[in-house]
């Protein structure tokens, strides 16, 4: 983990210095100061993260699939640097706020959004907003785990190369700073032009997010990450999120309410579309403020 | 949903009300060993404490197996924990009950020194803090639990009262001494059992309300 979090640290080698100016150009245009933003005393409650830096503001959502309402005024505010789980029992709206983040679903017919999703203070769902654009500020990682059939390398150089980098020197440090990045490096390096279909679940996974760092994001969506993959390879992606946060907000969706426990710093519990409680982890599973939290965290829930 | 977990954490409580029964009759039969000047029911005191020992290894073991197995997030957490502690705060009472017994069998190789009359009193407030504090933690009741938290000076006023008295003893004839000085660590002893009941009553309270109080000033 300790070559992870030296990555984004550690400098360009000299002699592709020349080559790597373009990249530390778009790494800086692309590095906008969270909004500092603070909350009333009242709004507290509600507002666990007062006294951090904001990512993600979202306000009043409300969202319908044809008729059906799937979130429902929610308000809350995902801090920067800072890995936010949303947990809830199936159907509770936490899958469908996450795609929100990224405007994922506007690729679903019939569906609807009112309200607004502040990122970095701009409302990403303005009709000026170039989507494309956003997803690259705002990576995600799924449950299914889709590689492309293509080499290593391919995958992760894959959406730098539809940003026009072409030369080489510069792709090659982009996959390998990544892959470090995403903690495969070490397994891969030497394998980088075979297929990403000969790695295992937790390889392949953990290689979808590489590629998702390519591009560099502010932010990652983990939808169910690691719902497919066997405890150890669980462990490292979890392992992962801690040295990530600190160049990247994370937010998690999972299922698996210990796992929440052990990444997040704050958790949002859903229940049918409602935010029903959003606090520090901590509290959460210790001392949950609302008695439906508390019977979905001990499993009385259902 | 019913839970298996449920009925695990049932056998939990009733193991500590079993203990707590126990260790309530220990030190109930301790002040009866020094006030009937009872050998016999004194060292059947020391002989029970091992089993309250057995109990409290026991309930530390079905704790940690709860939690290993189920990984408790919430109240369910806050219960096992307190429980285990809870255990350890009794199996320290019947520690205190035995060497109330240790100190009335010295006793009783002279004859009685005076009436005994606040001790027993002090006893009678202490047992009751004890059960009270146990009634608060199987009823899941906080308000009873603060409670308990108040009667903690009675008692201690009471072990400060008996040891002027012991003190004036001791001052007017030397011959008191040892027993005077026997007694006023049996006047101890039950002062601590009041401040382990008011410890078990402030687990409660984090129990319920997820607070910890203990080393506050304001309960």
């Amino acid at each position: 983990m300790e070559i992870a979090r030296n990555s984004l640290e550690k400098a360009v080698p000299p002699a592709k210095a020349a080559g790597a100016k373009s990249l530390k150009l778009i790494v800086e245009t692309r590095q906008t100061n969270p909004v500092k933003k603070t909350v009333s005393e009242s709004q507290r409650a509600m507002h666990p993260c007062a006294d951090m830096p904001t990512k993600i503001l979202i306000q009043d959502m409300n969202f319908y699939y044809g008729t059906v309402q799937a979130l429902k005024g929610v308000n809350m505010t995902v801090p920067a640097n800072k890995v936010t789980a949303f947990i809830g029992p199936s159907g509770c709206g936490k899958s469908t706020l996450l795609r929100c983040l990224n405007r994922l679903n506007d690729l679903v017919d019939g569906t609807r959004v009112e309200g607004t999703i502040l990122l970095d203070g701009e409302n990403i769902y303005r009709p000026e907003v170039d989507a494309t654009d956003l997803r690259t500020r705002v990576g995600m990682v799924f449950q299914k785990i889709n590689p492309f059939p293509k080499t290593v390398w391919q995958n992760v150089a894959y959406g730098p190369q539809l940003q026009k980098i072409r030369k080489r020197t510069i792709l090659d440090t982009i996959v390998e700073e990544s892959l470090k990045g995403a903690g495969l490096w070490e397994e891969v390096k030497d394998r980088l032009h075979a297929s990403a279909l000969g790695l295992s679940g937790g390889q392949q996974q953990r290689l979808c997010i590489a590629r998702a760092l390519a591009v560099n994001p502010e932010v990652l969506l983990l939808d169910e990450p690691c719902s497919a993959l066997d405890p150890i390879s669980t462990g490292r992606i979890e392992e992962l999120l801690h040295t990530l946060k600190e160049r990247l907000t994370v937010v998690i969706v999972t299922h698996n309410m210990q796992q929440a426990a052990r990444v997040s710093d704050l958790t949002g519990f859903f229940l049918l579309g409602e935010l029903i409680e959003f606090d520090d982890t901590k509290k959460i599973f210790t001392n949950p403020g609302d008695s439906r939290t508390e019977d979905y965290v001990t499993g009385r829930f259902g | 949903m019913k839970r298996h977990f449920d009925d695990e954490l049932e056998d939990l409580k009733q193991r500590i009300l079993r203990m707590g029964a126990l260790v309530e009759g220990q030190i109930r039969q301790a002040l009866t060993a020094l006030v009937d000047r009872d050998d016999l029911v004194a060292n059947q005191v020391i002989k029970n404490d091992r089993q309250v020992n057995t109990m409290d290894v026991e309930i530390d073991e079905l704790c940690l197996e709860l939690m290993a197995l189920h990984q408790p997030a919430a109240r369910d957490l806050r219960f096992i924990t307190t429980a285990m502690k809870i255990s350890t705060e009794l199996e320290r009472m019947s520690d205190l009950a035995e060497n109330i017994c240790e100190r009335a069998i010295e006793l009783h190789a002279e004859p009685q020194l005076k009436p005994y009359i606040d001790i027993p009193l002090m006893a009678e407030r202490a047992i009751k803090m004890v059960g009270e504090a146990l009634d608060a933690f199987v009823r899941g009741d906080s308000v009873l639990a603060r409670q308990v938290l108040n009667e903690d000076d009675y008692v201690d006023d009471l072990n400060e009262q008996i040891f002027r008295e012991l003190l004036s003893f001791m001052i007017e004839n030397p011959q008191t001494i040892s027993r005077a000085i026997r007694l006023s660590f049996i006047s101890k002893y039950i002062e601590r059992i009041a401040d382990h009941a008011t410890n078990v009553a402030e687990l409660v309270v984090y129990m319920v309300e997820g607070k910890i109080i203990r080393h506050t000033i304001q309960k």
